[in-house]
């Protein structure tokens, strides 16, 4: 694993540092982090940083709250799923980002509109995707809850819920990939702050070290949430492995 | 307990039309008797279960449980599936306690009936294991430990070994003959086993395929308590063979 982070950076460092390279379009780990160093100074990658994610865990966090319930009963109730699953499949071939305009005039230029780009952007993925593992719920342990006195409101929560929740938290950690997304696509339409909002000002500046800088951040943060969901994952699952 | 089936027809709509899976079933299971349904893959026994567990309305005919038409399943009638149907996410503990859970009792409660339950099926050194961790002959030992605790009228088993290896199996049996015999609980039991039905049983209903028919009852009387030993006597062989010639023809 190592070796396929390590290598590219060597790779990157080597090239950067030739002759003939500009430093302006290609600059070198030194200059990012001597980027890193200046804007950590100003205080500004705390700033962004808390800024994005703030909006990514607003959004999401709808977004799953509305999912949850929403994909497990249309999973679960055929007449549930015949009424929402034609819209949702259409909504969710309308690319997100072409929202942005109409959340702006609605919902004006301060959070809300990020914040619903990023629900809207995921929801109906996370249901889809929620409702689609109820179908894996074996039908015997259905049946047998009924043979035990369950009825069907139990069989939703006893059984169907608890059996999906590898697959909800799986489904999460695929989805939040495209809040960061999101986020950013939002940040460098409107936006005071934000890790999007610092790449586009780095760009009107012909600062590329910076721009380098941030794309790593949005790197290992994604990378860091991805562990996090599958540490989790694997702490409260572990009956559902080997 | 008197379980009554008269007049029983079940049909099944099919993409070829109309299929009779079950035709003019005829049965009864009285207290404290350990029935089985034997036939081969396609004489309707599965379905004959799920009809009477409450999975499945009959097209024709009533079910009664002394005297009570089933209406659904419910938990006066325990089922234990061929397939294992234990909450994968909760202990062997939770999975006994699962029913009596569905029907509201107090956790205090549950807790003393679980384990009572598990002691009986010796299963109680793996109160906190989960389901991942046990064998398939100790599953299904859960299984009808969970089934009993809910304290069923009536036993309903679809092929409970059907899964296991044959020296499972075997002591499957035999592990299902001594509870019976402690616990004087009511079991109506479907196998393709000719061999297990007979040495399980006290009576048998033969089926036969297409549409799914009771061919003849055998009363199987042959001694209880039963060992392994009787499978090689001339009484059990008779009965044996026997059972397999109605079920040729």
């Amino acid at each position: 694993m190592a070796a396929s982070i390590v290598l590219p950076l060597i790779a990157w460092l080597i090239i950067s540092n030739l002759p003939g390279v500009n430093s302006t379009f290609l600059p070198s780990p030194q200059n990012v982090i001597e980027a890193f160093q200046r804007l950590g100074a100003k205080g500004v990658i705390t700033q962004d940083t808390i800024a994005s994610c703030i909006r990514v865990s607003a959004g999401f966090a709808l977004s799953v709250a509305i999912a949850i319930p929403l994909g497990i009963t249309m999973g679960a109730f055929t007449s549930i799923r015949a009424l929402f699953e034609p819209i949702i499949s259409l909504l969710r071939y309308m690319p997100a980002p072409a929202f942005i305009p109409l959340f702006i005039i609605y919902l004006g230029l301060n959070e809300e509109p990020k914040i619903a780009l990023i629900l809207v952007g995921t929801v109906f993925f996370n249901t889809l995707m929620i409702m689609d593992s109820v179908k894996f719920v074996p039908k015997d342990l259905i049946e047998v809850t009924y043979t035990l006195g369950g009825n069907r409101l139990q069989v939703l929560k006893s059984v169907i819920t608890p059996y999906i929740i590898p697959s909800i938290i799986d489904t999460l950690r695929v989805n939040i990939a495209t809040s960061w997304n999101l986020v950013v696509v939002a940040e460098l339409v409107a936006a005071e702050d934000g890790l999007g909002k610092r790449i586009l000002l780095a760009q009107r500046f012909l600062r590329t070290d910076e721009i380098f800088a941030y794309l790593i951040i949005l790197g290992v943060i994604g990378f860091a949430l991805d562990l996090a969901f599958r540490g989790v994952l694997k702490l409260s699952c572990r009956w559902a492995f080997d | 307990m008197h379980l009554e089936i008269s007049n029983l027809y079940k049909q099944f709509l099919t993409k070829q039309g109309p299929l009779l899976a079950l035709e003019n079933i005829n049965l009864h299971v009285e207290t404290g008797e350990l029935v089985c349904a034997v036939g081969a893959s396609g004489s309707g026994k599965s379905t004959l279960l799920r009809l009477v567990a409450g999975l499945d309305q009959p097209t024709e005919g009533s079910i009664t449980v002394d005297g009570v038409p089933i209406m659904g399943p419910g938990s006066d009638r325990g089922m234990v599936f061929q397939k294992y149907t234990l909450y994968p996410w909760m202990t062997v503990q939770k999975n006994v306690e699962s029913g009596l859970k569905l029907q509201g009792m107090e956790a205090i409660q549950r807790r003393q009936r679980a384990s009572y339950y598990l002691e009986m099926v010796g299963l109680a050194g793996f109160a906190r294991a989960l389901p991942k961790e046990l064998s398939g002959g100790m599953k299904q030992r859960v299984a009808i430990a969970r089934a009993l605790a809910c304290q069923p009228k009536i036993l309903l088993m679809d092929e409970p070994f059907g899964a296991l290896d044959v020296q499972t199996k075997e002591a499957m049996q035999l592990f299902l003959l001594d509870l019976w015999q402690r616990t004087h609980c009511t079991i109506l039991m479907i196998t393709h086993d000719v061999e297990e039905a007979v040495f399980l049983s006290q009576r048998i209903y033969v089926m036969t395929a297409r549409p799914g028919t009771i061919q003849t009852e055998v009363h199987v009387e042959l001694p209880m308590p039963r060992h392994y030993e009787i499978k090689r006597t001339q009484d059990f062989l008779s009965y044996k063979n026997a059972i397999i010639d109605r079920l040729r023809t």
